[in-house]
C-alpha cells in the first residue's frame, strides 16, 4: 500500500447507553476532512508515494491540427534513468481509444493530432525531471493541417472531417460529420405564436470557455500486481466509469484493475473524463514498477476538458401584458476535438434552453461541433449555464421593451408545479420560481457608497480594490436579477444507479455502522452526508466510511448534482434493509419477551430498538450480539427516457432544481472595472441534509458563476487554436477580495419522489449567478453586453469592436 | 544547473565575475516561476539569501538606500512616509506570501514592463546601485530599462540597492488589473509631485516595451503649473490642463494587444489614471484631501 492513500474515517461521538444519538440528517455536522484540508495535512493524490516508484510524463502536441510524419524516441530512451518510452505503436491491445459516450479519444495520438496539448508519447523515469527531459528529446515531425476553430470553418462543405468514418449512434443523424450531436426541441407553433406577440426581441450572445480550475492537479499512482493486474490510486469523479474505459486498453479483465479513490482536490466536472489513468497503468505494466504521474498547472490546463464555449441566438416574444408568446433559440456549442460528454451537454442546453418559464411555443436547435479547439465536456451546470446566460439577458431585454420591472416580468411567466417543459415533461414537484425572486426582491439593499467613511476613502470597497484605481470617480451602482433551471441526475434514459454496502456490528461494546460506496468525494461533503443518513436510519452514533474503491459496485458520477440523491438514496435503502434484518434478528431472539416486537412499528434510535410509541424494547448491542449484518444493494431513481431526435419530446429528466440571484455591483465606468458588492442567492433544496454544506455549495457555485461573468476564460488563438493562457497568472479565478457577501436563503419544499424530499444542490447556483452579475453591469452602464466574461475594454470601448460574429 | 550560495557580498561579486550567466535569486518570486514553467534553465543559479545586508535599508537626508532584497511587506510597513508611491505599489504586488519574499531588486533584475515597482521608482526618481568586482556605479532609473526584459546591468554586475529620493510632496500609484487582488498589471501609473523642484514626475507600467516616463506630459504640466503660479497659489488645476496632461500620458504609451488587455484599452486607462492621480496628489498638496484608508 503506497503512502498517502485514503484510510477509513470514523465519525461521531461515542455514546453511552441511553444518550441521544446526534448527527443525523438536517444537522450541520462537520466534515471529517475539513480540518485536515485547511491545515494542509490532507493527503491529496499528488502527495502519494511508493517505494521504487517511477515518474511518468506525457509529451503533448505543440500544434492543434497536424499529421504526425514521424516520432523518434531514440534520444529519450538513451537518457540514463529512463525506463520506458511509449507511443501509439506500443499500445498492447486493439483497443486504443476511450471516451465517456463516444470512444473517439486516442490514448496516444495515432498519425494525427487534433488539438493543442494532445498526448503523443510518454516516458517513465526514475526522477520527474529526467522524465520531463526525456520527453523533450522525443522528436515529433508534424505536417500542419487546416485548423477548424468555429462553426463556419468546421461546417464548410470542404472542411476536413475531424473524425473519419464515425460509427457512433449520433453519426447517422447529424447534418455534417463535424457535428457531434444535434438536438431540436419543438413544441407548439412558433410561427403562429409570433403573430400574437406585441414585442419581439432578438439577441446574439457569446459565452467564453471556462475552466474548472480545481486546485489539485490531475494525479495518480499505478502499482503493478503479482497477478498481472494493476492497482490504481486516482483522483477522479467516477471510479467505475474510468474502469470501464481503462481495462480494455490494458487488455485486462475489470477485476484485475483495482481502483481506489485518492485525495481529490476539486473536480467540477473536469475529472469526469480520463486524464492520465491509462497512461500510468500502461507504464506500470510495461516497467513492472509503480508509476506516478502528476500534472503541473500548465499541463492541467491541457489535461482536462473545459466548459463548452457557446454562441447563442435567441428570439423571444411577449404580449403587452407581459406574457411570453414564444421562444426560438439556436445554440452552437464548441466541443473541440473529441466528443467527451458533448451529446449530453447538447441535450441539457436544448431541454433547458427556455429557462424556468411557461412558454407553449418553442423552437430550439442545439448542436455541438467538432473543431480543433481544446476538447470541452462536463462542468458544473453542464449546458444549462450557457443557455441561462442568454435567456436571462433576453428576459431583461423584453421587460425593458414592455416597460415592466424585470422581476415582475419573470414572475408573470414563472413556471410552477404542474408546468410543462418544452419537452412535454410535467414538472411534478415544487418549482418555486416566483417565490425565489420575490424573496430576493424583498431583501434590503446594501448601503450606498460604502467606501466613504469618516476616515476617508476605503478603496477595498471600490472597483480595483487595493490597486487604488478610483476613490469614487466614475463609479455607478447597478442591480440585476436572474433565475435558472437545472436537471438533477443523469438524463435521457441513462441507467443512473448507485450501489451502497452497509454493515452494522458491535465494536468495543457499541453499535457501529460501516458505509462502503464507490462515491468519489471530491469536496462536496458526501462522506459527511452518508454518515448522517446511517445515523438517522440505524440509530447509531459512530459511522465508519470506507475508502471509495471498486471492491463495491458503482456509485455513478459525482456530478449532475446527483450524489446525495442517488448514492445517498442507495445508502438510505441499504440502511433500511439492514434495519429490517436487525429487527428480524431481534424478533427471533426477544420476540417472545414483549408483544410489541410483533405488533408495533419498530425504529432504531439512540442505539436501541424502540416502538413508534417510544417504548424501549432492546439495546442494539444485545440484538446484534457478535454477528454483523451486511447488505449491498443497487438503488435507482425513477427512469427517464431519451428525447425524440426530431421534436425533443420526452420525459428526459429526473428532477429539476431552481436557484435565483440578485447581484449588486459598483462599476468604474471609465476604467471598466467591476466590484460585486453583494450576490444574494435563493434556492429550493427540497431538504437540506446538511445545511452548512448546502450553504457552502451555494456560495461556491455562486462564486464560480461570478468568475465566468468577470474574468474566467481560456483564450484560444483563433488562427492557430493554441491556448494562450494556460496558467493561474493569466487564467484568473476570483480571490476572496473579488468575492462579495453572499446571503443565502434556502427553501425546503419536498420533492416526494426523492429520498427525504431532497433536491440536488450543487449546480443550480452556478447558472443564475453569471446573468445576474451581467444584468447588474448592464443596469449600471446601459451597455448591451452580449458576451461573457466581460472584460474592462468591453465596458469602455464602443460595442462594435467586440460584437459577436455569429454565422448563419 | 549549478547552485551557488555565496556567504558574503564579495563572494557573490566574485562568483558573478566567474560565471556571468549566473542568475541571481533572492525571494525567487520571478525566477522560480520562469524555471517552473521551463522558460529558462540557467546554467548557474546564485542564491543571495545568505547576504543579510541586501535586506537592510537606510534613510538618508535626501534618499532612501533600499537593499535589493528588502521585501515589499517591509516597505509597506516601514517606508510609507519616505516612499509613499513605492509603498502603494508594494501593496498591489501579488499576495501576502509573495510580498513577504519579493523585493525591488527582483523587479529591476527582471525588468518586465509589468513590474509593479517601476512606475513608482520612475516617478519618485531613483538610482540603481550596481556593483561588480570592477567597482560600483549608480545607474539613473531613466537609463536603467533598455528593452523588453532587458536592463543596463553588465553581465558581471549585481544589484546591491536602489537609492530612491525621499518624497518631498504627495505621490500616488494606481494599477489596473482584471481582478481585485493577485493580478499582473494590465497597466499601471505612478505620479509624484516634487514641490522642492517644482516638477512633476510620472511612471507608466505595462503600456510600452519598457517602463517609461511620460516626458512630454510632464513638461506640459510643469509649464502649466509654473505659468499659472499654481505651486505658490495652491489653486485648483483646470479641467482642460488635467485633460491635456491625461491625453499626453496616453500618447506616451506604446502598448500591445495581449491576453491581459488591448492596446487601446491600456492607452485609455493610462489617461484615466493620470487624470485621477493628478487630482488626488494635487488636492493633497493643496491640503484639502482627506485620508485614504486601506492603502499603504
Amino acid at each position: 500500500m503506497p503512502n498517502g492513500t485514503p484510510t477509513r474515517i470514523t465519525q461521531g461521538t461515542r455514546i453511552t447507553r441511553g444518550a441521544i444519538a446526534k448527527g443525523g440528517i438536517g444537522e450541520s455536522t462537520l466534515r471529517p476532512d475539513g480540518a485536515l484540508k485547511v491545515t494542509g495535512e490532507f493527503a491529496y493524490a499528488s502527495d502519494m508515494w511508493h517505494e521504487d516508484m517511477l515518474w511518468g510524463h506525457i509529451l503533448r502536441s505543440t500544434v492543434a491540427h497536424a499529421e504526425i510524419v514521424s516520432i523518434d524516441t531514440g534520444e529519450a530512451l538513451a537518457l540514463p534513468g529512463v525506463y520506458a518510452v511509449m507511443t501509439y505503436d506500443d499500445l498492447p491491445t486493439e483497443v486504443t481509444h476511450y471516451g465517456l459516450e463516444i470512444q473517439d479519444t486516442p490514448v496516444l495520438a495515432h498519425g494525427r493530432v487534433r488539438h493543442h496539448g494532445e498526448p503523443v508519447a510518454m516516458v517513465a523515469a526514475d526522477h520527474p525531471e529526467t522524465a520531463r527531459r526525456a520527453a523533450a528529446r522525443i522528436k515529433v515531425e508534424y505536417r500542419d493541417l487546416p485548423v477548424l476553430t468555429d462553426e463556419a470553418s468546421a461546417l464548410a462543405p470542404d472542411a476536413p472531417c475531424i473524425h473519419d468514418n464515425r460509427t457512433d449512434d449520433h453519426a447517422p443523424h447529424v447534418p455534417h460529420p463535424n457535428i457531434v450531436h444535434r438536438q431540436p426541441v419543438r413544441r407548439g407553433d412558433v410561427r403562429e405564436a409570433r403573430r400574437r406577440a406585441d414585442v419581439i426581441v432578438t439577441g446574439e450572445y457569446v459565452f467564453g470557455m471556462q475552466d474548472q480550475a480545481f486546485l489539485g492537479p490531475e494525479s495518480g499512482l499505478a502499482v503493478p500486481a503479482e497477478d498481472g493486474g494493476v492497482d490504481l490510486y486516482i483522483a477522479t469523479q467516477w471510479l467505475h466509469s474510468d474502469l470501464r474505459q481503462i481495462a480494455p486498453v490494458l487488455g485486462l479483465p475489470e477485476d484485475k484493475v483495482r481502483m481506489t479513490l485518492a485525495g481529490v482536490g476539486g473536480a467540477f466536472g473536469g475529472r469526469e473524463d480520463l486524464s492520465m489513468q491509462i497512461h500510468a497503468c500502461l507504464l506500470a505494466l510495461r516497467t513492472g514498477k509503480p508509476v506516478k504521474i502528476v500534472y503541473n498547472r500548465f499541463e492541467s490546463f491541457f489535461g482536462h476538458v473545459h466548459r463548452h464555449p457557446a454562441k447563442l441566438r435567441y428570439e423571444h416574444g411577449a404580449t403587452k401584458d407581459g406574457r411570453l408568446t414564444h421562444v426560438t433559440a439556436r445554440i452552437v456549442l464548441d466541443g473541440g476535438a473529441y466528443a467527451s460528454s458533448s451529446p449530453a451537454v447538447v441535450g441539457n442546453a436544448a431541454s433547458l434552453g427556455v429557462g424556468p418559464y411557461d412558454v407553449e411555443d418553442v423552437d430550439i436547435e442545439v448542436l455541438a461541433l467538432y473543431t480543433n479547439n481544446p476538447p470541452c465536456g462536463a462542468m458544473r451546470g453542464f449546458g444549462a449555464v450557457q443557455a441561462c446566460f442568454a435567456y436571462e439577458a433576453q428576459m431583461d431585454k423584453l421587460a425593458k421593451q414592455l416597460g415592466l420591472d424585470p422581476v415582475e416580468f419573470r414572475r408573470r411567466n414563472a413556471m410552477s408545479q404542474g408546468s410543462l417543459m418544452p419537452t412535454g415533461q410535467v414538472v411534478d414537484s415544487p418549482a418555486p420560481v416566483a417565490e425565489l425572486l420575490r424573496r430576493l426582491k424583498a431583501l434590503p439593499m446594501p448601503p450606498e457608497r460604502q467606501w466613504e467613511s469618516s476616515e476617508g476613502t476605503d478603496v477595498r470597497q471600490l472597483p480595483g480594490g487595493l490597486s487604488n484605481t478610483t476613490h469614487g470617480e466614475g463609479v455607478v451602482r447597478g442591480v440585476g436579477y436572474a433565475v435558472g433551471i437545472k436537471n438533477v441526475g443523469f438524463s435521457e434514459g441513462f441507467d443512473d444507479y448507485s450501489t451502497a454496502r452497509v454493515r452494522m456490528e458491535v465494536v468495543a461494546g457499541e453499535p457501529v455502522a460501516t458505509v462502503h460506496t464507490a462515491m468519489a468525494e471530491v469536496g462536496q461533503g458526501g462522506v459527511t452526508v452518508h454518515a448522517q443518513i446511517a445515523r438517522t436510519e440505524l440509530g447509531v452514533a459512530q459511522v465508519t466510511i470506507q475508502p471509495a474503491d471498486t471492491r463495491v459496485g458503482s456509485a455513478g458520477s459525482t456530478s449532475a448534482s446527483r450524489q446525495t440523491y442517488v448514492t445517498g438514496g442507495a445508502v438510505k435503502h441499504a440502511c433500511e434493509l439492514v434495519r429490517e434484518q436487525v429487527l428480524e434478528r431481534g424478533r427471533r431472539t426477544f420476540g417472545a419477551s414483549h408483544p410489541a416486537w410483533s405488533t408495533a412499528e419498530l425504529l432504531l434510535e439512540d442505539g436501541r430498538v424502540v416502538t413508534d410509541g417510544g417504548e424501549v424494547l432492546a439495546d442494539l448491542v444485545d440484538v446484534l450480539g457478535d454477528e454483523a449484518v451486511e447488505v449491498e444493494r443497487e438503488w435507482r431513481h425513477r427512469p427517464t427516457e431519451p428525447f425524440d431526435r426530431h421534436t425533443g419530446q420526452g420525459n428526459g429528466h429526473v428532477q429539476y432544481s431552481f436557484a435565483a440571484h440578485r447581484a449588486v455591483v459598483e462599476v468604474d465606468t471609465e476604467l471598466g472595472l467591476v466590484k460585486v458588492v453583494e450576490l444574494a442567492c435563493a434556492q429550493d433544496v427540497g431538504k437540506a441534509l446538511n445545511p452548512l454544506s448546502v450553504h457552502g455549495q451555494i456560495q461556491g457555485g455562486t462564486t464560480q458563476g461570478l468568475g465566468i461573468a468577470l474574468m474566467e476564460e481560456i483564450v484560444v488563438d483563433p488562427r492557430t487554436a493554441r491556448v494562450k493562457n494556460p496558467s493561474f497568472t493569466d487564467y484568473l479565478i476570483p480571490t476572496i477580495l473579488d468575492t462579495p457577501t453572499i446571503p443565502v436563503d434556502v427553501l425546503e419544499l419536498a420533492d416526494e419522489h426523492a429520498p427525504y424530499g431532497l433536491r440536488g444542490v450543487g449546480e443550480a447556483p452556478t447558472l443564475s449567478s453569471t446573468p445576474a452579475v451581467l444584468a447588474a453591469i448592464r443596469d449600471a452602464t446601459g451597455l448591451e453586453l452580449n458576451r461573457t466574461p466581460v472584460r474592462p475594454e468591453h465596458l469602455t470601448e464602443s460595442q462594435d469592436c467586440w460584437l459577436p460574429d455569429i454565422a448563419g | 544547473m549549478d547552485f551557488l550560495r555565496p556567504a558574503s557580498w564579495e563572494e557573490a561579486l566574485a562568483a558573478k565575475a566567474e560565471h556571468p550567466t549566473a542568475v541571481p535569486i533572492a525571494g525567487g518570486t520571478d525566477v522560480m516561476v520562469e524555471i517552473n514553467f521551463d522558460h529558462r534553465r540557467p546554467e548557474y543559479l546564485m542564491d543571495l539569501g545568505r547576504i543579510a545586508d541586501l535586506r537592510e535599508w537606510e534613510v538618508g537626508a535626501e534618499s532612501v538606500r533600499l537593499g535589493a532584497s528588502v521585501p515589499y511587506t517591509r516597505i509597506m510597513e516601514n517606508l510609507r512616509t519616505e516612499l509613499p508611491g513605492l509603498a502603494l505599489a508594494s501593496h498591489t504586488v501579488a499576495s501576502p506570501q509573495i510580498r513577504n519574499r519579493g523585493g525591488v531588486g527582483g523587479n529591476l533584475g527582471t525588468a518586465s514592463p509589468a513590474g509593479d515597482a517601476h512606475p513608482a521608482l520612475l516617478a519618485a526618481g531613483a538610482e540603481v546601485e550596481a556593483e561588480s568586482v570592477r567597482g560600483s556605479r549608480l545607474i539613473p532609473i531613466d537609463a536603467f530599462y533598455t528593452g523588453v526584459k532587458r536592463n543596463a546591468l553588465a553581465p558581471d554586475e549585481l544589484i546591491r540597492a536602489v537609492h530612491i529620493k525621499k518624497a518631498d510632496g504627495p505621490q500616488q500609484f494606481a494599477k489596473v488589473g482584471t481582478r481585485n487582488a493577485m493580478v499582473i498589471a494590465v497597466c499601471a501609473f505612478g505620479l509624484a509631485l516634487h514641490p522642492k523642484t517644482r516638477t512633476v514626475r510620472t511612471g507608466i507600467g505595462s503600456a510600452a516595451p519598457t517602463p517609461i516616463r511620460a516626458a512630454v506630459a510632464e513638461e506640459f504640466l510643469n509649464a502649466a503649473l509654473e505659468e499659472g503660479g499654481l505651486w505658490d497659489s495652491g489653486a485648483a488645476i483646470s479641467p482642460s490642463v488635467a485633460r491635456e496632461f491625461a491625453d499626453l500620458c496616453s500618447g506616451a504609451c506604446n502598448p500591445i494587444d495581449d491576453v491581459r488587455g488591448t492596446a487601446s484599452y491600456r492607452r485609455r486607462a493610462i489617461g484615466v489614471l493620470a487624470r485621477r492621480t493628478l487630482s488626488w496628489t494635487w488636492e493633497s498638496y493643496r491640503g484639502t484631501s482627506r485620508g485614504v484608508e486601506g492603502v499603504a
